[in-house]
């Protein structure tokens, strides 16, 4: 009995066209065998459902406590293919290695390209942050001699050093402004300010909103909410799994 | 046993000695020790559980070398990282024996942060009268001891000691996904997914980095490393697998640093089966070396590979594991199967490769007669003494009795973990929680 948790498939007629260079073929297997879709020349499916698919998957990766590496750099490169194949047609600056910075110039794919490989990096940023903090060889181990012996005490560590830089800097407002000013709902939504700054997509200023249209603001946005909640979400106590 | 003549072509004649259900535990590695006298496994709960092989007697012809639990222990405990705010899995990953240097037996098992060496040691034998002590070890009145005695040695039931030798934290800040004992029998190897160091077995405060595949900026990251191992022969010499399917030979005289490989052994893509999954069907699950040292074995997600260590290019042989599933694929990586870890074995001989598949299936190819076969592991298809009945997977079209259509298979019953004895044709399955060991039994009597 297959396991498939199937995702809704949009069949969009317009991709079809786009897709001549990267097909992709399922036949519609688990259907009836005398259902005429399955006998037919199975059809293309969507690189939009599949693009959503791994971006879900991205969530669902980024979302653990402790990701598994492989998967989510297996995923994040797939999403690259499809991210690549999906505008074929518009010439840009090459997709295919994303730019740190996004230009608020580039036309919206790229622009949510480079965001979307910026909110990766970000977090991957992030993950190695931590991981390189609670680990007592890692920092060890980019110095030193060749053959690199790694010691087992830990370093002894600050405790700014335990927060992630979005938290350092409410912390650098928060001890001035607490003295000053008794609202807390202010720094409420400082905390999300610095997370967000610059991951943003701005499709109001690019030069219009052409290029791929499945690439709506509503899921960029969406994106972007979970990926700056997933950040709040690595602090709190408790089983990460 | 006539190996010679049991590894010139696939024998279908398998028999199963015993399941054995070790409560909903998922087993997570099987590997033999040197002799194949031992048979180790781990599981998701951190256990691990040794079976031994009775020596063969010939007043009970049917228990003829059968594997019995030997000794059961708790490897790792479930960890709680209070910096990350973390639970580290007690799961065993992988479990590898040293070689026997004297009446004890060693292992190394780890999960995914730490490593521990194991020592197994027999007691069947019991001090009795001591001058001091009774027999429940009380001590004695001092006035009723009139003599001394010297203590002597009686046999006693045999019991199984395990003990804790040393254990090698710290050094991992990603996953491990394995380690391979060096034939140097000093040193080992744990690799994670981007950093590979070698300890000393006899030291637990440090370890050697020797392959760092990190990037300066995570956002680089497009690589990881998922299996290494040291050549069986040449202690300088190790090999690491990638996501990207590619194989890195490194020498450890040729730097301290092993960044950069010696040989990269990588098939280039084939264009026309080229797809939005073709890296991750070809990211290389495990390799192994064969006994001989000469080859290399890969499994990917599709396919396993032969490689020869003096060809770079290309596999020198290439075998479809359950190509079926190539058009599939979608649904694969939806349900994430495709990212389904499978393991593969060498026999003795380096004759007959091995590996696992969906539905309790493994298959065997035979490397000469370039035949192969597929068997299922499972206790409804088979009684116990039992011949195994190879099975088909059909595509569509004509059908035979018992084939099994593509459709039906049941994608939650997957084989990983498979091991080979060293020697014999034995082998030990592991579906799921339970654990099939298979002998060949050449006998003419059951053709």
């Amino acid at each position: 009995m297959m396991l498939s948790k199937g995702l809704k498939r949009k069949r969009e007629e317009e991709e079809e066209e786009e897709e001549k260079k990267e097909d992709l073929e399922v036949d519609a297997w688990w259907l009836d065998p005398g259902h005429p879709a399955v006998t037919q020349t199975p059809p293309t499916v969507a690189s939009s459902s599949l693009f959503d698919l791994s971006v879900l998957k991205l969530h669902h990766s980024l979302r653990q406590s402790e990701p598994d590496l492989r998967h989510l750099v297996l995923v994040v490169n797939t999403l690259r293919r499809i991210q690549a194949s999906m505008a074929p047609t518009v010439t840009l600056p090459p997709v295919p290695s994303p730019p740190i910075v996004p230009s608020v110039a580039d036309n919206l794919l790229a622009s949510s390209d480079a965001t979307l490989s910026t909110s990766i990096a970000s977090l991957l940023e992030d993950l190695s942050h931590i991981e390189g903090l609670s680990q007592a060889p890692q920092p060890l181990a980019d110095e030193g001699p060749p053959g690199r012996p790694v010691g087992a005490t830990p370093p002894s560590l600050g405790a700014l050093d335990l927060l992630s830089p979005a938290t350092g800097c409410l912390l650098d407002d928060g001890l001035e402004g607490l003295f000053e000013d008794i609202d807390t709902s202010m720094y409420d939504s400082e905390l999300w300010v610095p997370a967000s700054e610059g991951l943003k997509p701005g499709p109001e200023d690019g030069p219009g909103k052409e290029g791929a249209p499945e690439l709506d603001e509503a899921e960029l946005d969406y994106l972007m909410d979970v990926l700056v909640g997933t950040q709040a979400l690595e602090r709190p106590p408790g089983p990460g799994r | 046993m006539g190996e010679d003549t049991d590894t010139r072509k696939i024998n279908h004649s398998f028999l199963r000695d015993h399941s054995y259900v070790t409560e909903a535990d998922i087993i997570s590695t099987v590997e033999f020790n040197h002799t194949g006298e031992l048979l180790a496994t781990g599981d998701k709960g951190g256990r691990v559980v040794i079976f031994q092989r009775e020596p063969e007697s010939k007043n009970a012809p049917h228990s003829q070398g059968e594997y019995d639990v030997y000794s059961t222990f708790q490897s790792h405990e479930p960890e709680f990282d209070y910096l990350k705010s973390l639970e580290i899995e007690e799961k065993i990953n992988k479990i590898k024996w040293l070689p026997q240097q004297n009446a004890a037996h060693s292992l190394l098992s780890t999960n995914d942060k730490t490593i521990k060496l194991w020592k197994i040691t027999e007691r069947d034998k019991r001090p009795e009268g001591y001058n001091l002590k009774d027999e429940e070890g009380k001590l004695k009145d001092l006035s009723t001891v009139t003599s001394l005695q010297v203590p002597v040695l009686k046999p006693m039931d045999l019991m199984v000691e395990v003990s804790p030798r040393r254990i090698f934290a710290n050094g991992h800040t990603y996953h491990i996904n394995s380690i391979s004992v060096n034939s140097d029998c000093e040193t080992y190897m744990s690799a994670d997914d981007l950093r590979i160091n070698l300890w000393h077995l006899a030291v637990t405060d440090r370890s050697f980095n020797i392959v760092d595949i990190k990037p300066a900026n995570m956002e680089d990251l497009t690589e990881v490393i998922t299996a290494s191992e040291f050549h069986p022969h040449h202690c300088n010499l190790f090999v690491y697998s990638s996501s990207k399917g590619s194989l890195r030979l490194c020498d450890m005289r040729a730097a301290a640093l092993c960044d950069k490989h010696s040989k990269l052994f990588e098939e280039p893509e084939d264009p026309s089966s080229r797809s939005f999954f073709s890296e991750i069907i070809s990211s290389v699950s495990d390799v192994k070396f064969s006994h001989s040292g000469r080859y290399m074995l890969t499994r990917d997600y599709l396919t396993v590979k032969v490689w020869d260590l003096n060809m770079e290019a290309r596999p020198i042989e290439t075998y479809q594991v359950h190509d079926y599933l190539r058009s599939k694929l979608c649904s694969l990586y939806e349900n994430d199967c495709i990212f389904d870890k499978f393991e593969c074995a060498w026999n003795g001989s380096d004759s007959v490769i091995m590996t696992g598949a969906y539905n309790n299936f493994f298959r065997m190819f035979d490397r000469n007669s370039k035949r192969d076969v597929t068997l299922e592991a499972s206790r409804e298809s088979s009684k116990p003494r039992a011949v195994l009945k190879p099975r088909r997977v059909c595509m569509g079209g004509k059908r035979r009795r018992d084939d099994i259509s593509v459709d039906s298979l049941d994608f939650t019953k997957k084989i990983l973990h498979t091991a080979w004895h060293p020697a014999e044709n034995i082998i030990a399955i592991a579906a799921t929680n339970n654990l099939y060991i298979f002998q060949d039994k050449v006998n003419s009597d059951m053709h």
